[in-house]
């Protein structure tokens, strides 16, 4: 990789709105080469124009499709739209299978749509590591909308929350029961819910659980006298949580949707849920504080990658903690000691400099 | 820095045998490499558009219906006029070893005919990824 050049080359593309420069410049900052920092602060000004939407599920739950059929409809609405799926990579030989575009032919020749599969490379949290780096790209690139679809998930990967803006969790009917949805987790991440194939027996029973746990979790059904009580409908969780996510206001409850992907049923709603909780973001600032919060996240990230760099690439370091070792098998210092004692003089003098005494 | 090596496998065309596309695309992936998945039914134009917006190193085509001397320079042409020259585009299927020969002349590497192990595939594209990299394209 010659550098320099090569990175001039890609911006140049990337203004003029080339898509073979954009995949460039995302596998740049995927694969860290060369003048990957530089690139990114270049694109940095451009960030902000785009809704980055994400949607996650267990396996086969229809992630993909939806995905292609939201994009479908962002298309036909005249807006520019970025697509990051990202499925496994194997923890035993470092491939990946990625096999999303299967399903999102019917919008893959669109002038105005790009696709790019990523595989995880080791990160556990259901993204790549480097899939918001990614979406900063597609956003600079001037997308209206990025779709970002995990891998298939179970119940903790929740990266994805601290990259959308609107997390949508995908469910089937053969997700699982009440129990499921009370659970820790995934189901706490989601800003609408949807469960696909809802043509299949069971859908009703899950959207009610899930709109049951929506509405014990508001706090509905939890006054003591509940059944003593005089209105028993307006203590009904469920009623109360389906009746809150109708509501435009300052709280926001997720609403929980029916749709069929094979036929497109119910994407009306879902597309009409997204906007709607897009307007509750910025109405009530959440967008700003997310975004706000994003940025730190990536600053804290650059730190820690260079504080790592510095630490563990410069050689006077190595031979010092190799020094170490002796006295740390006799046990006459600790792993604490040794550590306290590299990062009191590298960190605070930015270089390493001589050895702790 | 080692990445891993990306490769799109397709099938074009209007035939529906996938078994060999699917075995090569486990075996790449078996081998350490990152495998874009396409399936059935491709033209050379979503073939193309994939392995741009996907930045692959490889373009691996499977191709049993015959049309070969269509289907590989139509996709490398498509390839050239979105600058992207320096793909690797190789495959197999039932190819007649004189038609691979012309193909070649024309710019695609090398295609492998039924019975070829799955290591001559890797080891090939390992070597011409390994000597691209050494020349910091």
């Amino acid at each position: 990789m010659s550098g320099g050049g090569a990175i001039e080359r890609v911006l140049e593309g990337f203004a003029a709105g080339h898509k073979a420069s954009l995949a460039r410049a995302v596998s740049i900052i995927e694969d860290q080469r060369e003048g990957h920092e530089r690139l990114a602060a270049t694109l940095h000004p451009k960030l902000g124009r785009a809704r980055r939407i994400g949607l996650t599920g267990p396996p086969g739950a229809g992630k993909s499709t939806l995905t292609t059929l939201l994009a479908e409809a962002y298309l036909a609405a005249g807006m520019k739209v970025g697509v990051v799926a990202v499925d496994p990579t194997s923890p035993f030989t470092g491939g990946a299978l990625l096999g999303d575009r299967v399903r999102m032919e019917r919008v893959a020749l669109h002038p105005n749509v790009f696709i790019r599969s990523m595989a995880t490379r080791g990160s556990l949290g259901g993204l790549a590591s480097m899939t918001r780096e990614v979406c900063d790209v597609l956003d600079a690139f001037g997308m209206d909308r990025i779709l970002v679809e995990t891998v298939g998930v179970g119940q903790s990967e929740l990266d994805i929350a601290r990259l959308a803006d609107t997390s949508a969790v995908i469910l089937v009917p053969e997700s699982g029961d009440a129990i499921q949805t009370l659970k820790a987790g995934v189901m706490e991440i989601a800003d609408c819910f949807v469960v696909n194939k809802a043509d299949r027996p069971g859908a009703d029973r899950l959207r009610n659980d899930i709109e049951v746990m929506l509405g014990l979790r508001g706090g509905g059904g939890a006054a003591p006298d509940a059944h003593h009580g005089i209105d028993l409908k307006a203590l009904n969780p469920k009623r109360q949580a389906r009746e809150a996510a109708a509501r435009d206001d300052d709280q926001w409850t997720p609403p929980v949707l029916r749709t069929i992907g094979a036929t497109g049923e119910g994407m009306p709603e879902f597309i009409a849920s997204l906007d709607r909780h897009l307007a509750y973001l910025e109405r009530s600032g959440t967008l700003q504080s997310r975004r706000r919060e994003r940025l730190r996240d990536r600053v804290r990230d650059v730190v820690e990658h260079r504080i790592h760099r510095r630490l563990w690439r410069d050689e006077g370091i190595q031979q010092w903690v190799e020094a170490q070792l002796p006295a740390l098998e006799r046990g006459e210092v600790t792993p604490f000691t040794v550590a306290e004692a590299l990062l009191a003089r590298s960190v605070a003098a930015g270089t390493f400099t001589g050895s702790p005494t | 820095m080692s990445r891993p090596i990306r490769v799109l496998v397709a099938k074009p065309g209007l035939d529906g045998h996938d078994r060999g596309a699917k075995v090569v695309a486990a075996a790449l992936r078996d081998a350490g490499m990152e495998v874009i998945y396409t399936g059935l039914h491709q033209t050379p134009e979503m073939i193309a558009s994939a392995a741009v917006q996907e930045d692959v190193d490889v373009v691996g085509l499977s191709i049993l219906s015959g049309a070969h001397m269509t289907l590989f320079p139509r996709v490398l042409q498509l390839l050239r006029e979105q600058g992207r020259d320096d793909v690797l585009i190789t495959g197999g299927g039932i190819i007649p070893l004189e038609d691979m020969e012309a193909l070649e002349q024309q710019g695609i590497g090398t295609l492998f005919g039924p019975g070829t192990p799955t290591t001559a595939l890797i080891d090939y594209i390992r070597e011409w990824f390994a000597a691209r990299q050494a020349q910091g394209a």
